[in-house]
């Protein structure tokens, strides 16, 4: 703390010690009162169901100083960086490095996935994450359609998820279908569910498109819980079959694969083959995505994202083109959700809830909406951050919320991906984040 | 036509509760345009401070039911209103000529924050509070021997409601702040043209709307006799319900929203099925925005290019 401090000009850009620890000062008052309560006193419900309580005030103390200290790194990191919008500071020749290194990624990425079960075949962790991390790449791949392509927020994407879970349990338990029969099966239902909820919320915008959504994906989740006699209730269905080798079973019995094959049978070569299948179905999802943005249909959708008044000017059917984003990401959250069910061999309600529909939305945001590349390394990001905090499970969702707050100030276009349209007037202009507040951009 | 009666007397207090949260919803929207998806914890953590501050001034011997009540009311009120102000400073004001999901999913990601913070600081586990407030009348004796009944709880939560709901109505009509909120709403621009503070106003509505929802968890504190971490998130998807029924952006509608959901959910539960009284309610939500996209009092929406 060797700053001087400030004569009685005001007017220096940078405040002085004084300004930074009144400020501090605030801070720290403010969360005096605000967890004075909360955190200072610990309520618990006695043995004999009345309310006791004890004290924390070390805790209280802790956190109050830790606010205090925060506000100050905070300060004069701000003053370190300087005012905000003074970036690209990165010189051209590493910027040229970062252009080739952007482009070879997806390539190094891709053939690294494909040899992850050969490196770590031994290794049941990292494949079962891989696997993870691949549902929510699909997952992400999939909600893109909807938000990054299309802009409609939809907070309700895990019922499509759920959908697809729950028609490959049913139709297998009771009607012995294969998982190979259901996969489409799975992936129709969704899409059919997309489209009836998509016809009512065809009128509306932004935050009311959000909450609905939300409310539909609670529908669903409260429907699977109360209709027993169908989906088990809050027991979910168990003994859903495994995957088969395009109908030869992955068992160490005489008509298994390995039986077959005339290898020894190892267990390893389940968790494999459903690697390769969720690499599989999200590089599809890719695959048709890319595509489709090709088509007009995925023009449509982009022009609909950046402005829905001007689409509906030049003649662009505003209903299709919401109906087909809807069913096209349900439809992929199906699979996703056939997947899900395949490999886990029991699902139940309490897989699908809001946090889930949160967490596959972030993945997106993080990557940029719209980016297919960000989107997947988004995925990796975040499900690799919360195996990270696998020992501190109960900070795990407020780590995540906070991330999602500060992501929001710091970097509201994503992390990692843009989102500027496959076609534009020859010379492209970036547009400010304050050109689109008000439906400009 | 008693257990009518009784489930009327329910529904209007339930009501009141959503009403005092939708409020919330509502003035935020009228002045933001954002979904204040953290509202719904914010009444949740009201709740929370009211429980522990019962607890304290119990502990220390306070007896007086009624000294205890407005302690409690003036307490809870006053640091969720700082919950508000600071959420809105950290996680909204930065945001707010960002993209046009930004504060929204800002918002989604503070109401993690708090609904973790409870459990982290208070434990996963439900609270039960004795009951506070005993007692009550009875209206109508039925001939089968079904009482209606009044408690002073719903007494309690009615006349609490009135009169915030006037206090509230005074500030938003007749005074400096009200005047601001108001021109804020209409146009920001304009009003800090002509020396509006739009950013205090703003910060000064989130204000409000948690300190209303303070009173809403405090009510609910009182009428059910439990806290937990989670009841934020349904009774705001209700309270949404409610704004949105009501017309989103008027205050009167708000309360009428409320009033409304509170009734169809507990005629709901009474004479069709408890399991699904939430489904009702989200499924009013959709059909409300299909066919009603302004709400019962709101004003179209003009669609600006």
């Amino acid at each position: 703390m060797t700053a001087p401090v400030p004569g009685p000009t005001k007017l220096s850009r940078a405040p002085g010690v004084a300004f930074i620890f009144k400020k501090a000062l605030i801070s720290a008052l403010v969360a005096l009162v605000l967890f004075s309560l909360m955190i200072g006193i610990r309520t618990e419900a006695g043995p004999t169901g009345q309310l006791i309580y004890w004290t924390r005030f070390d805790d209280l103390a802790a956190m109050v100083a830790t606010v205090f200290g925060g506000s100050i790194v905070v300060e004069l990191l701000r003053q370190w960086w300087g005012p905000v919008g003074t970036i690209r500071i990165v010189p051209p020749a590493a910027q040229n490095g970062l252009v080739v290194a952007r482009r070879a990624i997806a390539p190094v990425l891709l053939i690294f996935t494909f040899l992850v079960p050969v490196i770590f075949y031994d290794q049941r962790y990292i494949l079962d994450l891989g696997i993870l991390v691949l549902t929510y790449v699909m997952l992400g791949w999939g909600l893109n359609v909807v938000v990054g392509l299309a802009g409609l927020l939809d907070l309700g994407y895990v019922a499509f998820y759920a959908v697809g879970a729950y028609s490959y349990a049913l139709l297998s338990t009771n009607f012995g279908l294969s998982f190979w029969v259901c996969l489409p099966l799975a992936g129709i239902l969704a899409a059919f569910w997309g489209v009836l909820l998509g016809f009512p919320v065809l009128r509306l915008r932004g935050d009311y498109l959000a909450i609905v959504t939300l409310a539909f994906g609670e529908i669903i989740r409260l429907v699977i819980i109360n209709w027993q006699s169908l989906t088990g209730g809050p027991n979910g269905v168990s003994g859903i079959p495994r995957p088969t080798f395009f109908g030869i079973p992955l068992t160490p019995g005489d008509n298994g694969l390995a039986a077959r094959l005339g290898i020894e049978f190892s267990p390893t070569h389940r968790i494999v083959f459903l690697f390769y299948l969720i690499l599989a179905l999200a590089l599809l999802t890719n695959w048709v995505t890319i595509r489709l943005r090709r088509l007009p249909i995925g023009r449509a959708w982009e022009a609909l994202r950046e402005d829905e008044v001007a689409c509906r000017a030049l003649g662009i059917n505003t209903t299709t083109t919401k109906l087909t984003a809807f069913a096209t990401g349900a439809m992929f959250g199906g699979f996703a959700g056939a997947f899900f069910a395949t490999r886990q061999g029991f699902i139940s309600p309490e897989s699908f809830t809001f946090q889930e529909s949160a967490l596959v939305l972030a993945i997106v945001v993080l990557g940029g909406m719209g980016s297919q590349l960000g989107v997947a390394l988004a995925a990796l990001t975040m499900i690799g951050g919360f195996e990270l905090f696998r020992g501190f499970d109960q900070y795990r969702m407020l780590v995540f919320g906070v991330a999602m707050v500060l992501l929001m100030i710091w970097r509201p276009r994503g992390l990692i991906g843009h989102r500027a349209p496959t076609v534009f007037l020859e010379r492209s202009q970036a547009i400010s984040s304050e050109l689109t507040s008000e439906g400009r951009g | 036509m008693d257990y009518f009666a009784q489930q009327l007397i329910n529904g209007i207090v339930l009501g009141s509760i959503y009403g005092l949260i939708a409020i919330g919803y509502t003035m935020v929207y009228g002045i933001v345009g954002m979904i204040n998806f953290a509202h719904g914890d914010i009444f949740m953590i009201g709740g929370f401070i009211a429980l522990i501050s019962f607890l304290l001034l119990v502990s220390l011997g306070l007896t007086a039911v009624p000294v205890i009540l407005l302690i409690v009311l003036l307490v809870s009120m006053a640091i969720t209103a700082l919950y508000g102000w600071t959420i809105e400073r950290i996680a909204y004001r930065p945001l707010r000529h960002s993209f046009r999901l930004a504060p929204m999913l800002s918002a989604i990601g503070m109401s993690f924050v708090l609904i973790n913070y409870s459990q982290i600081a208070q434990g996963a586990r439900v609270k039960p509070v004795p009951p506070i407030i005993t007692g009550g009348y009875t209206l109508h004796e039925g001939s089968e021997g079904f009482v209606v009944r009044l408690s002073n709880v719903q007494i309690i939560v009615v006349v609490a409601t009135i009169v915030l709901l006037a206090i509230f109505t005074w500030l938003v009509s007749r005074t400096r702040l009200g005047r601001d909120m108001r021109a804020c709403e209409q146009d920001q621009t304009m009003a800090a043209l002509l020396g509006v503070d739009v950013d205090r106003t703003i910060s000064m509505t989130f204000v409000i709307g948690a300190a209303l929802a303070a009173v809403a968890g405090m009510m609910y504190l009182l009428y059910y006799g439990l806290v937990d971490f989670f009841m934020g998130f349904v009774a705001g998807i209700k309270a949404f319900t409610a704004a949105v029924l009501g017309g989103i952006g008027s205050l009167p509608g708000a309360m009428l929203g409320g009033l409304l959901i509170g009734l169809i959910e507990t005629l709901w539960s009474a004479y069709f099925s408890v399991e699904y009284k939430d489904v009702a309610a989200f499924s009013i939500l959709i059909i409300v925005l299909i066919f009603l996209p302004t709400g019962l009092l709101g004003r179209p929406e003009v669609e600006k290019v």
